[in-house]
């Protein structure tokens, strides 16, 4: 019984010390539904959108220089895409006490000042984070609202040009919406997220 | 008078000199990293990826400057390659290599689409920095991850 007992518990530590380690989720996986709280201090969740036919969740932070370069850009899809059904949702991953300029505060404080028009929700524990298997800011996830269910069908970046000075860009994020709502599968479901690393406490 | 006029101008060309010799940041295209490294003296070549804004990267840098100087004579060149955006190479680069008075070569990426780019160092790269490329003769070795100095010379020595 008490090998059982020291079994389970060593499981369930490597699970937490694992917990960085979480499995990104891809293209076809159901998204799950969270309730964060948002900088107004109110709960967001999927439900907080009745008309929605899919989501832009951005996991995005106000440190990383490649969320400060794609900011404006996430700005820009949900002034685009909201209207026609996939809203931004913007989820900060970074733990505040590694890294202090991510505090709750101070997500207030940017939102309010860049007029996000869009939820920018505080993760405590990282939880949703890690279900999303979230790696760096930005990641984004596009998910879409079917009769199953909430599903993944698109994950990692928001196009193909971090600095943003590329005309040619090939702009990820919206092709898939265009083909979303046309009723057809995304031709990419996948590319690299490029960014900073998800800020976490050091592990003792 | 003409004395003076090629004071000033000796002046002016000094003072062009050292602003020159001070910017050593070049950008590189990995078609660049790939000649230089091809056409290059040395024998073994230790290329890491970091970025100004990058806390684990600076925190390794003075193990790549020690193993650069303490193996020069074994032909070996530790290239620096920064992932800063291009728009900080002169507010935020350079200012950092003067700072560090870093005495490897520094260069900064010129591609623009990571999404190519990080394929092109090593398919097995996600991205994340910091991480390092051994390279010596045929061999190539990628890992991403930080180093102690031990780890590096380990690394090194392994080659």
């Amino acid at each position: 019984m008490k090998k059982i007992i020291l079994l389970l518990a060593l499981a369930f530590s490597a699970f937490l010390s694992h917990a960085q380690n979480a499995v990104t989720l891809k293209a076809g996986d159901a998204a799950p539904d969270f309730k964060l709280k948002n900088v107004d201090n109110k709960d967001v969740s999927f439900g907080s959108f009745k008309d929605a036919k899919g989501y832009i969740i951005v996991f995005t932070c106000n440190t990383c220089p490649y969320a400060i370069g794609y900011e404006q850009r996430i700005i820009d899809l949900d002034k685009k895409f909201k209207s026609q059904g996939y809203p931004v949702i913007a989820i900060n991953p970074n733990d505040p006490e590694a890294s202090n300029a991510d505090t709750f505060a101070k997500m207030q404080d940017l939102a309010k000042d860049k007029k996000y028009s869009f939820p920018y929700l505080f993760d405590p524990g990282q939880k949703i984070t890690d279900e999303y298997g979230a790696k760096r800011t930005p990641h984004i996830f596009i998910v879409s609202k079917t009769a199953k269910g909430n599903v993944v069908e698109y994950v990692g970046a928001i196009d193909n040009d971090p600095e943003g000075n590329n005309p040619q860009k090939i702009k990820y994020a919206e092709d898939v919406i265009a083909s979303l709502k046309s009723g057809q599968k995304p031709a990419i479901t996948q590319t690299k997220e490029i960014g900073c690393t998800v800020k976490r406490k050091a592990k003792a | 008078m003409k004395n003076k006029l090629l004071k000033i101008s000796f002046l002016l060309f000094l003072l062009f000199s050292i602003k020159g010799y001070n910017q050593n940041v070049k950008l590189l295209t990995i078609n660049q990293l790939n000649e230089r490294i091809k056409n290059g003296k040395d024998s073994t070549y230790v290329v890491n990826f970091w970025a100004t804004w990058c806390a684990p990267c600076i925190k390794e840098l003075p193990h790549f400057e020690k193993l650069g100087a303490e193996y020069k004579s074994e032909k070996l060149a530790v290239l620096l390659v920064s992932l800063d955006f291009k728009s900080k190479l002169a507010s935020n680069v350079i200012p950092f290599v003067k700072r560090k008075n870093l005495k490897n070569e520094v260069f900064l990426l010129n591609e623009s689409s990571p999404q190519e780019f990080i394929d092109r160092i090593d398919p097995s790269w996600s991205g994340s920095i910091p991480a390092t490329l051994f390279i010596k003769n045929d061999k190539r070795k990628f890992v991403e991850s930080e180093f102690t100095y031990e780890q590096l010379l380990t690394e090194y020595k392994k080659l």
